[in-house]
């Protein structure tokens, strides 16, 4: 589903404070697979997962992303496949825009936005109905702006507006790092509930040791820009959380 | 009466120009000082043109693109060369100085006995009244137009590019472009204000544009101040307040000069009232806490 073939990006380069953040990674990621990736803070996590959504261009080295070469597509052309949960809540979605603008864009994210009017009740019951899944008793309150919402809420949400229009890879960074411990449990399970419902093709970037325990298909830690372990379904079963606590002694 | 016609008048004058200020300002975040120059671009093409005696319906689109060209400028250089908004709209206002300019060939046109949008069409007998009813049209077709395109699926990302642009883009919308357009938008209203200023005054002037931008600016703010105190989310009620709020701004600087200030204070004014509006609501919340 997506080939990373050996890609390398350093910021600022030749400068004094340059910063080698991913130093030649070669990885696939299999389709429906649901990649947890660990690693310190620097390790290059959110540099690798910013390549793979085309936030930032590689220097060198390739992307594919469904035998599609994307190393050259920015962020918004990749949308056609991947939808994103940013670690900050307001990245993921607009503040002061209602719940059923949100919800609207993230229905047309594959589509171009044109000049119609896209919500009507139709549109609005749909909503309605995805949300009341989450059980967090939002239904009513679509025509209310995002920002009166909880981070949690929000994260929730995005996570609903990812599957809203067809999808195949999901990237989490570190969509709980904001969350108090029982929101963060909620979207966790929320997110591993869409990832299996939906055969989502997922990579979550992720300090909470637990959640990496616990979620995934395969889990894998970076350090100094690298793969310093890669540990497919079989052998990420087989480990127990205190060895996770120890790669990290 | 014919008092408060005259500013009412000049407030729908500025109608455009305050919902373009709108969009640069409110839904783009943008502060777009282009306004100062294609404003009067506006104005010169508008005066140019009535001289050379073209129909007033094949200036508006002309006036149009003018405007979207020089706001479409300022988005590229902002978005493709990484240049700070504000800086990019001063370039575009300080070179389109000379473009108005060279259009003009002088710094003055005067535009009497020439056939302008309110000389033809007849609505009424009385031309101030003629004027007003004529933009009164205008103003509410334009209200419609931008209401509705805000209402669009194209109108939502717009509003989103503004707000949240890494959620936009990880939803697929090419946001330079978006901001590029956006100001295209924003500055064909502005120059659109210039057509009917030009015309309802029967005059153009090179420096008809300097400091326009605070008309613009002060119309949001005054409804930004009633949309914050109220927490009005609706569209509708939002391009409403804005044109209420260039009216009352007119209404302000006129009443002030019908009660005898000095008309060389008229900028200081301006400017206190202004200041006024943003710092009320905060004043007010400091005396609270």
């Amino acid at each position: 589903m997506i080939t990373i073939n050996d890609i390398h990006k350093t910021f600022n380069k030749g400068k004094a404070n340059q910063v080698n953040a991913v130093n030649g990674i070669t990885l696939t990621i299999a389709e429906g697979e649901f990649l947890v990736i660990v690693g310190s803070n620097g390790s290059g996590k959110t540099t690798l997962l910013n390549l793979v959504a085309g936030s930032v261009f590689p220097d060198a080295g390739s992307i594919s992303i469904d035998e599609n070469n994307v190393s050259k597509l920015p962020d918004y052309r990749r949308s056609q496949w991947i939808a994103r949960v940013f670690q900050n809540p307001v990245s993921g979605t607009a503040s002061d825009l209602s719940i059923l603008d949100n919800f609207r864009l993230a229905a047309i994210r594959t589509k171009a936005k044109g000049l119609s009017v896209g919500i009507n009740n139709k549109f609005k019951q749909e909503v309605k109905e995805k949300i009341a899944s989450l059980g967090m008793g939002l239904e009513n309150k679509v025509e209310q702006s995002m920002g009166t919402l909880s981070g949690g809420q929000r994260q929730a949400l995005t996570l609903l507006m990812s599957v809203m229009d067809s999808c195949k890879v999901l990237l989490l960074d570190e969509p709980t790092a904001a969350l108090d411990p029982r929101s963060a449990e909620v979207v966790m399970r929320t997110a591993d509930k869409l990832i299996a419902d939906f055969k989502l093709t997922a990579i979550l970037i992720t300090h909470n040791l637990k959640d990496a325990y616990n979620y995934g298909t395969r889990i894998i830690q970076m350090s100094e820009g690298l793969v310093l372990r890669d540990l497919n379904n079989k052998q990420k079963s087989d480990l127990k959380q205190n060895d996770l606590f120890d790669w990290f002694g | 009466m014919d008092f408060y016609l005259t500013t009412v008048t000049l407030g729908f004058c500025y109608a455009a120009l305050a919902l373009g200020i709108f969009i640069s300002m409110k839904i783009f975040n943008i502060p777009d000082i282009t306004t100062d120059g294609s404003y009067t671009l506006g104005g010169a093409v508008t005066a140019v043109m009535l001289t050379h005696h073209q129909s007033p319906y094949i200036i508006l689109p002309a006036v149009i693109i003018a405007g979207g060209i020089a706001g479409a400028l300022t988005g590229l250089i902002h978005t493709k060369l990484k240049i700070n908004a504000l800086l990019a709209g001063i370039l575009v206002m300080t070179a389109l100085y000379s473009v108005n300019l060279t259009i003009m060939g002088r710094s003055n046109i005067p535009l009497s006995n020439l056939v302008s949008l309110f000389s033809s069409i007849q609505i009424v007998t009385d031309a101030n009244q003629n004027t007003f009813w004529i933009l009164l049209v205008f103003v509410i077709l334009i209200t419609f137009l931008i209401g509705y395109l805000l209402k669009t699926d194209f109108g939502i990302a717009m509003r989103a590019t503004g707000n949240s642009e890494s959620m936009i883009r990880a939803l697929g919308v090419n946001t330079d472009r978006m901001k590029i357009t956006g100001l295209a938008l924003a500055n064909a209203l502005t120059a659109l204000s210039g057509y009917f200023f030009v015309q309802s005054q029967d005059f153009a002037d090179i420096n008809m544009g300097i400091g326009i931008v605070i008309v613009g600016l002060g119309s949001v703010i005054i409804a930004e101040s009633i949309i914050n105190w109220l927490r009005i989310t609706s569209v509708w009620l939002s391009l409403i307040l804005v044109l209420a709020g260039a009216v009352v701004f007119q209404l302000v600087l006129a009443v002030t000069l019908a009660i005898g200030v000095d008309p060389n204070m008229l900028k200081i004014v301006t400017a206190v009232f202004v200041l006024l509006i943003v710092s009320l609501p905060r004043l007010s919340s400091l005396r609270s806490s």
